[in-house]
């Protein structure tokens, strides 16, 4: 059974940080499990933590009226899951479920806000990391945006 | 002057997606097209409508020739709307082919996105007829959702396979759909091969293209082995009539497969 510090340490997504910064992270972190078809957010809720996806996949949805559940993104190992415990009004944009087993370590935002501002340099690297995630989905959003497959698209 | 279309009666027509249909076609009166290879096209005549430029879906051991045809326009809505025993005139095959021999003894990426899995069909089936001359094998599918993937019980087929990485992703997904969400590029750091030697094959819409390009030469993968096969308003399909030029190229004739270093300086020319 690993320490939810070995976690923090072997997950790739948080290999950015110094260790003396991942194990700043520990008393904010959990170990969690979520079970096939489990929701892990829902839109609208306050944003209370995010997850390091350990193993597993989580589908990013939202129902729209008349065509049902629209799944926007899926994530994968070793991605992040959930951005708006950093920025205010800190909440849910859209629901996560769980698509299968999924194996996470799940971050208190409130705990991580609250040791950014204590420690500057920390949040300064945090924030390197999940720029790289806002930029990375930003660039797929408007990739997607242009509708390269639909007709009239070329190919 | 171009040769004029040889008859082939549709013998098999099968509904891929909402748009999308693949016709097997057999010569009608006994004059055939040359051998095709991969990544070649013919010239499909719908009599009284007109030509496009068709990709060979698949190429079996008998005269028969196989489009897959998505319905944009009026000449491929009439080659759509063609039914099992009406005939289409075909000239080609044209245009270069995938690089096979190229490909031999490396790890091998095939990359296509929306209807460009049609043109890399048949390089997949000659990679997997003879998988033993080729290191590892990852194909990598980019669709705009669930329902408009081409070819779902072979891409079965293929993922149930131990010698092939096959990955699906698709632009949105809906509640059914168990597979990845997102744009093809993210499937290739996933991918097993050595980039210091493997060979991409791309295919797809053409900023598709580009980004793939970039993203596996940001895996160290170089631009003398990737690829693309484009697509340029070919025409007359024999190099005459420069609807499909660019540049010093003419696509019908000088491509559509291409290598990413010889184009990519063109590509980036708005005015190309």
């Amino acid at each position: 059974m690993q320490t939810i510090e070995q976690l923090l340490d072997e997950a790739p997504a948080l290999q950015g940080l110094a260790p003396e910064h991942r194990a700043t992270l520990v008393g904010c972190a959990s170990n969690c499990v979520f079970a096939d078809g489990e929701r892990i957010m829902r839109e609208g809720d306050p944003s209370d933590a995010f997850y390091v996806i350990r193993d597993g996949a989580v589908a990013l949805e939202t129902e729209v009226p008349g065509r049902g559940t629209i799944v926007v993104h899926t994530l994968h190992d070793d991605e992040l899951l959930g951005w708006s415990w950093l920025v205010p009004p800190y909440r849910v944009a859209f629901d996560a479920r769980s698509l299968g087993t999924t194996h996470a370590i799940a971050l208190d935002g409130a705990c991580l806000r609250g040791k950014c501002e204590a420690d500057p340099a920390l949040g300064y690297e945090l924030l390197k990391i999940v720029s790289t995630v806002f930029v990375e989905r930003l660039h797929d959003t408007r990739v997607r945006l242009l509708d390269l497959y639909g007709k009239g698209a070329g190919a | 002057m171009p040769e004029p279309p040889i008859a082939y009666r549709v013998a098999e027509k099968r509904r891929e997606t909402g748009d999308t249909w693949t016709l097997r076609l057999v010569p009608a009166d006994g004059a055939a097209i040359a051998r095709c290879a991969p990544g070649q096209f013919a010239m499909l005549y719908a009599f009284g409508v007109g030509e496009a430029p068709i990709s060979i879906s698949r190429i079996g051991a008998d005269d028969a020739v196989v489009h897959t045809v998505r319905a944009v326009g009026a000449v491929t809505n009439a080659i759509c709307a063609a039914q099992p025993g009406e005939v289409l005139g075909l000239r080609g095959p044209f245009g270069t082919v995938w690089p096979l021999t190229e490909a031999d003894g490396r790890d091998v990426v095939i990359i296509a996105g929306g209807i460009g899995l049609a043109p890399l069909r048949p390089v997949i089936h000659e990679l997997l007829a003879h998988r033993d001359r080729y290191g590892a094998v990852s194909v990598l599918y980019g669709g705009r959702s669930p329902a408009n993937l081409l070819y779902m019980s072979e891409l079965e087929a293929w993922r149930g396979r131990f010698d092939v990485d096959v990955d699906v992703i698709v632009d949105v997904g809906d509640a059914d759909w168990r597979g990845r969400v997102g744009v093809v590029t993210r499937l290739i750091p996933r991918a097993v091969f050595d980039p210091q030697s493997a060979v991409a094959m791309v295919c797809g819409p053409e900023v598709m293209m580009r980004l793939t390009a970039l993203a596996l030469e940001d895996c160290g993968m170089s631009r003398d082995r990737i690829w693309l096969s484009l697509e340029r308003g070919m025409t007359c399909a024999t190099g005459h009539c420069g609807h499909c030029q660019l540049g010093p190229l003419f696509i019908c004739k000088d491509g559509p497969v291409l290598r990413r270093d010889v184009v990519e300086p063109l590509m980036r020319v708005a005015e190309l």
